[in-house]
């Protein structure tokens, strides 16, 4: 038997924050790829340090619905799973290359799998693209158009920026968009000043965050002068200084990423079939059905 | 009551390896089967004869059938509740071995239904088919002051995640970060649940409580004290083992109560030094601090190690009561509940904003720190 444990944040305040964790999460339990899937969280129940007790699983892969490797990768995580062995040397990573460490969980008496967050996965880019597909829907979107990727940054932190720039420099590379740019909230270069760093009158703009919330339902619409306050919304796409701005919120709620949890469990082993395929496929319908094309319900954190 | 031929199939099959389940006893000799139930003995039985005998004992064949074949996963926690959830015997738990119902016992009162609770919860297991009852049982859920509900009043699910909306949000819509508030909604089912899909469901309700009741019957619930729960922090809750002891105290009387959860605190302030505040009867075990207590502990440490001062204010004898009325108010969550005109009550909205307009100037509350 083999399990599916996806590890994201939640919150105490905001009930829409683990709302991606259970739609990936329902997505791969559609495919019958794992005999359990389980959503575990920092924030809400069940917490990361109860998840593996409610599993019947000997094989469990933990695949982390994180942006980065930092803080809660490495240390937050594998302490609250009890990883007694885990080193994050055991990822042997530059920041962006964490695939996964193989360890036991000796309380509980099964084996870990403990893969790297979906946010540094190749895979990830796919996702970044078809986000803005949807948010231009257009499926062929590229030509004359500028992508922005757009992180939180931190100077605490710098693996924060290099999952960022890691996808935007593979995007750039298939001189799919006619600008490719990673801007950040709280570092250089920032989102507030987009339309200085494109020439294309369109803009696509691609928060690299997993769920919608403070930042990208308020902070970055208000940053980016697409709306004057966020309860009002804003429009897709919006205008500002003469340059047409689609924004569409968190690309951790893009259908496909559950393809990249999946990827993440199958580098560390896991066996899924076709399952990669129904997703897929799923996540292609939902984007071309669900496609909502307004944004601005503010949620908080 | 009818066994079906797949059914004797299979256990005949598991024969020859010897069965022993729930008083239903065969093994199997060159070809010569014993048979015991605890009512009846045979022996020198042989192929045919064994299943001319079976029909006889069909309530322990399809109870055999049910447990060994569709719910399987011995030692799990699923299994042990779907036991508990009809009274039978829990064999994981040793000083429960002698206790539950038998199996004759048993599906009579299935036929009627078996009704238990587990928090504000309340399960019904029965036989699918109540006429001539196969062994299949079902699963029926719902809130327990739903229990004299006519399930045309309610809002009835049979997919689990369902559950998740239903735990999300409290009657005045607002959200439930602990899933184990007293605080569940009532107003809705589940009916027709398989055994899998009754413990995801009350997975999705109270996360991680199955697997928890199962280590505390076995007598292996792993519990972390404060003291370890507080030292393992990092980031910005590195601070809180510097709440003090007594704050600690505090801290599990303002949350850790059955009016606030429905876990019984298992953890103590450290192995050997007990918390002043009873752990309350909630019917789940709690093994550790949770994400909220450790949140709000933050800022109790922070708030805590901020120096006392002694200060002056002008207050009457009723205002200073009518403080005491206000903080009592908020604390039992009761000011919804203060009447508009009913001006006799401390926390009445009118009184606290004259209160508020008498004594709290532009700069805050009138109060001069005299210890400077």
């Amino acid at each position: 038997m083999q399990a599916l444990v996806i590890a994201a944040h939640g919150s105490h305040l905001n009930p829409d924050a683990s709302d991606p964790t259970y739609a990936h999460a329902d997505t791969i339990r559609e495919t019958g790829a794992f005999d359990e899937v389980r959503e575990a969280f920092w924030k809400e129940e069940p917490h990361f340090r109860e998840v593996v007790r409610t599993l019947e699983a000997d094989e469990v892969f933990v695949v982390p619905l994180f942006i980065s490797e930092g803080y809660f990768t490495e240390q937050v995580i594998p302490r609250e799973l009890r990883l007694d062995d885990w080193d994050p040397e055991k990822w042997d990573s530059d920041g962006t290359s964490a695939s996964q460490a193989t360890l036991e969980a000796d309380d509980v008496g099964k084996t870990i799998h403990y893969c790297g967050p979906v946010g540094t996965h190749d895979a990830m880019t796919d996702v970044i693209v078809q986000r803005a597909e949807t948010a231009m829907e257009d499926p062929d979107v590229g030509e004359g158009v500028g992508l922005s990727v757009v992180g939180h940054g931190t100077e605490r932190n710098e693996n924060s920026a290099k999952a960022i720039e890691y996808h935007s420099e593979r995007i750039r590379d298939r001189d799919r968009f006619d600008e490719v740019e990673a801007l950040f909230m709280d570092e250089e270069p920032e989102v507030d000043d987009v339309t200085d760093y494109f020439e294309s009158d369109d803009i696509v703009v691609v928060p690299l965050f997993i769920a919608d919330g403070y930042h990208t339902q308020e902070d970055i619409p208000e940053d980016m002068g697409l709306t004057e306050d966020y309860r009002l919304g804003w429009d897709v796409p919006a205008e500002v200084d003469g340059h047409r701005i689609w924004y569409t919120g968190a690309v951790g709620t893009e259908a496909l990423m559950a393809d990249v949890v999946l990827e993440r469990a199958t580098d560390a082993g896991a066996d899924i079939g076709d399952a990669r395929e129904t997703v897929r496929d799923l996540a292609g319908s939902v984007a071309d059905a669900d496609h909502e094309p307004s944004a601005g319900t503010g949620a908080g954190d | 009551m009818t066994i079906s031929s797949d059914d004797l199939e299979t256990l005949l099959e598991r024969a020859s390896d010897g069965i022993s389940f729930d008083g239903l006893r065969i093994a199997e000799t060159d070809g010569d089967y014993s048979l015991e139930t605890p009512d009846n003995e045979w022996h020198g039985l042989d192929e045919a004869a064994l299943r001319e005998t079976l029909e006889t004992c069909e309530e322990y064949v399809t109870n055999w059938r049910y447990w060994q074949e569709t719910v399987g996963g011995e030692g799990t926690a699923r299994r042990a509740f779907l036991r508990w959830c009809e009274h039978a015997p829990l064999p994981d738990a040793d000083e429960h071995t002698t206790e539950g119902l038998a199996v004759p016992t048993r599906y009579d009162a299935l036929r009627n239904g078996i009704d238990r609770q587990w928090g504000q919860l309340s399960i019904t297991v029965r036989f699918v088919d109540v006429d001539d009852p196969d062994g299949e049982r079902v699963y029926d859920l719902w809130h327990v002051d739903d229990a004299d509900s006519d399930l045309v009043d309610l809002e009835v699910y049979d997919d689990p995640r369902d559950a998740r909306d239903i735990a999300t949000y409290d009657e005045d819509g607002r959200y439930r970060p602990l899933k184990t508030a007293p605080t569940l909604v009532s107003g809705w089912a589940f009916t027709g649940l398989s055994g899998a899909e009754l413990v995801e469901t009350i997975g999705f309700l109270y996360p991680a409580t199955i697997a928890n009741w199962h280590r505390e019957l076995r007598g292996n619930l792993d519990i972390d004290h404060w003291t370890e729960t507080a030292e393992r922090q990092t980031g910005i809750y590195d601070v809180i083992d510097e709440l003090p002891r007594e704050a600690v105290d505090w801290m599990a009387e303002a949350c850790c109560v059955d009016s606030q959860c429905l876990r019984r605190r298992e953890w103590e302030y450290d192995e050997d030094d007990d918390l002043d505040v009873d752990g309350g009867d909630g019917p789940f075990p709690c093994r550790e601090p949770c994400s909220l207590v450790v949140a709000a502990a933050r800022k109790w440490a922070i708030l805590e190690s901020e120096e006392e001062h002694t200060y002056e204010l002008e207050l009457t004898t009723s205002e200073l009561n009518q403080l005491e009325e206000l903080i009592d108010a908020v604390a039992e969550g009761r000011t919804d509940e203060i009447r508009e005109a009913d001006v006799y009550d401390g926390a009445n909205r009118y009184r606290a904003r004259y209160l508020r307009a008498k004594r709290v100037g532009e700069g805050g509350l009138e109060a001069t720190q005299v210890d400077e």
